[in-house]
């Protein structure tokens, strides 16, 4: 395998991905990823000098609409599928003391 | 005829004689996937009764004159990406287990319009990664041709549940070939329309760039009158393309004279099973008797496909999945301290193995160091992609070729190595990469028994092509039998 994902890897991307992994999870991700970058490698195969980035393949850019409000008032349907609520808002676990 | 065994066309028109009734049809058809259900696992969610209510004000409507369209009164099964207004919407994932939308996919309110009926929500590869339905949260579906195969993926339970007979039309999305691939293995009709094409507007964001909602149906009249219902510019999802080209049905025609037809010689070397190429030039060679031009060509590129769709998609999944974060809906982590630790154990309980998976190479090839090599390097092919389509259709109207290398694989052979399962996706996921539309339709079997799917792929904006296409091959073929005949 030419990549070798280090543990701080893992543990960068664990932090970017907001998962929490357990030790073998870890070591297979280490591997699956290390696998998958081997085949991702391939594409350096291809001279892509020159060739512009596509990320869509039509060239819709900017597309405006009026900003006119169209639905009612939905916060109680909204809040209906919250784990938790409070008062008409989302409650989240405590951020500071 | 039984009215189970109908086209959703065939329904609709005999609902509008009066023979008979939408609600009859509802009803005929929730017996039936109470029979077989147990046995195909097709559906996450049906509700009997969510079901006969619409279907009696469906039928008032077409009584009064307000529904005549080819669709109206005919049930549909929705893939469970598509939100449901007040209908549970889980994605096939523990996180939104518990998920019931406050609004309607916009997809699903224009067949509503049309006169659609839903019988419920059908079951899926979590999140739409997977190419076997067997990364469900809720169950494996089993392939209606063979319970011990699967009936491929992410669209399986809208594939299995069409060829079961479990429904008259479904909708499923297609990121990679999800609805192709599985229709392929299930024998029935699947399209995916030109990127922008049906809005996405409520369908849960697996690829944004690259996801597209499209018809899985019985038969090529059926998919061109479903993806005519579907079809329409939305100003909620900014990448719809405004068509006045959608009158699909008008591309019904029984002739392929002058047509010309490519053959890619690379979708037809290594690794392509030797039932599946015979069945898949037999097709062509049928077109080239029925007036087309049919020749081969090298279309290049095609190992290249993968590897940059992956990084693609794996980026955009990390991106759009970052919003399951036990706050606004879904599961949320029994224990936890403080707010980050709620954010990673919710997600770490909530996704499944294969979603970890793509979330974290997608956020390894976006993080800073790698964004360059990696995802603009994805990017950069695509676009070399994309020439390669745009040269090939300077010299064809329509691309055929296989759907998949193989037919359906056994039940349980596939997840253990995930790269051997991206690569049977090295037909459909080009298609995806240049935004092109694609059907797949069925065009024989193998020595076991089970369905082989032809592909064929048009330039951005010809669907009608691909329908005509499709219609004359599926004349000359005639009828394919049902996976499942005995049951009422």
């Amino acid at each position: 395998m030419a990549n070798i994902i280090s543990d701080e890897t893992i543990e960068y991307v664990g932090i970017l991905a907001k998962l929490e992994l357990s030790d073998a999870e870890k070591e297979q991700a280490k591997s699956d990823m290390g696998r998958m970058l081997d085949y991702i490698d391939k594409l350096g195969e291809l001279d892509t000098t020159g060739v512009e980035p596509m990320s869509h393949v039509f060239p819709v850019h900017n597309v405006f609409r009026e900003d006119v409000v169209t639905n009612g008032d939905t916060r109680q349907q909204l809040l209906a599928n919250a784990p938790e609520q409070k008062d008409g808002m989302f409650t989240v676990p405590r951020t500071f003391e | 005829m039984r009215i189970t065994d109908m086209t959703a066309v065939e329904l609709a028109a005999a609902i509008r004689s009066g023979t008979t009734t939408a609600v009859e049809a509802a009803e005929a058809m929730l017996d039936r996937i109470e029979k077989l259900d147990q046995t195909y696992h097709c559906y996450v969610t049906v509700d009997r009764e969510k079901t006969l209510a619409q279907a009696k004000e469906v039928q008032s409507k077409i009584e009064a004159g307000e529904l005549d369209g080819p669709l109206a009164g005919v049930p549909v099964a929705i893939k469970d990406n598509m939100c449901t207004e007040g209908m549970l919407t889980t994605c096939s994932s523990k996180i939104l287990g518990n998920f019931v939308p406050m609004y309607t996919a916009e997809a699903v309110l224009n067949l509503q319009r049309a006169g659609a009926v839903i019988l419920g929500k059908t079951n899926m590869d979590e999140f739409a990664m997977g190419s076997t339905t067997e990364t469900s949260a809720y169950g494996v579906t089993k392939n209606p041709w063979n319970t011990e195969h699967v009936p491929g993926g992410s669209s399986g339970g809208s594939a299995a549940a069409v060829a079961a007979g479990e429904c008259f039309y479904a909708l499923g999305s297609d990121t990679g070939g999800s609805i192709r691939q599985p229709a392929s293995y299930c024998g029935t009709v699947g399209m995916k329309p030109t990127y922008g094409t049906v809005s996405r507007y409520g369908l849960i964001a697996y690829g944004s760039s690259l996801d597209q909602i499209g018809p899985l149906t019985r038969d090529v009249t059926d998919c061109a009158a479903v993806l005519e219902a579907i079809s329409s510019h939305d100003e909620k999802d900014s990448t719809s393309i405004e068509r006045s080209d959608t009158d699909f049905m008008s591309a019904l025609k029984d002739d392929v004279s002058g047509m010309r037809i490519g053959i890619p010689r690379d979708y037809f070397g290594d690794g392509l099973d030797g039932e599946v190429k015979d069945a898949v030039l037999k097709a062509a060679d049928g077109l080239a008797k029925k007036g087309a031009v049919v020749e081969q060509f090298d279309l290049s590129l095609t190992e290249y496909a993968i590897p940059a769709y992956y990084t693609i998609a794996a980026a955009e999944a990390s991106s759009n999945l970052e919003r399951f974060d036990g706050i606004k809906y879904g599961y949320r982590t029994e224990d936890y301290a403080g707010l980050h630790n709620m954010y990673k154990k919710t997600r770490s309980e909530g996704f499944g193995q294969e979603v970890k998976r793509r979330i974290m190479l997608g956020s390894f090839v976006l993080s800073s160091g790698y964004y360059d090599a990696y995802y603009l390097k994805a990017l950069r092919v695509k676009a070399l992609i994309k020439q390669a389509f745009d040269d090939a259709f300077s010299k064809y109207d329509v691309i055929l070729g296989p759907v998949a290398p193989t037919t359906a694989p056994k039940l349980g052979s596939s997840l253990a190595d995930p790269i051997k399962m991206y690569l049977g996706d090295i037909y459909t996921i080009a298609v995806n990469l240049a935004g092109l539309p694609a059907i797949s339709l069925p065009c024989g079997a193998d020595k076991n028994g089970l369905p082989i799917g032809l592909q064929l792929i048009g330039d951005c904006f010809q669907e009608k092509r691909l329908i005509q296409t499709a219609y004359t091959y599926e004349k000359l073929r005639g009828a394919f039998p049902a996976a499942v005949k005995e049951v009422g």
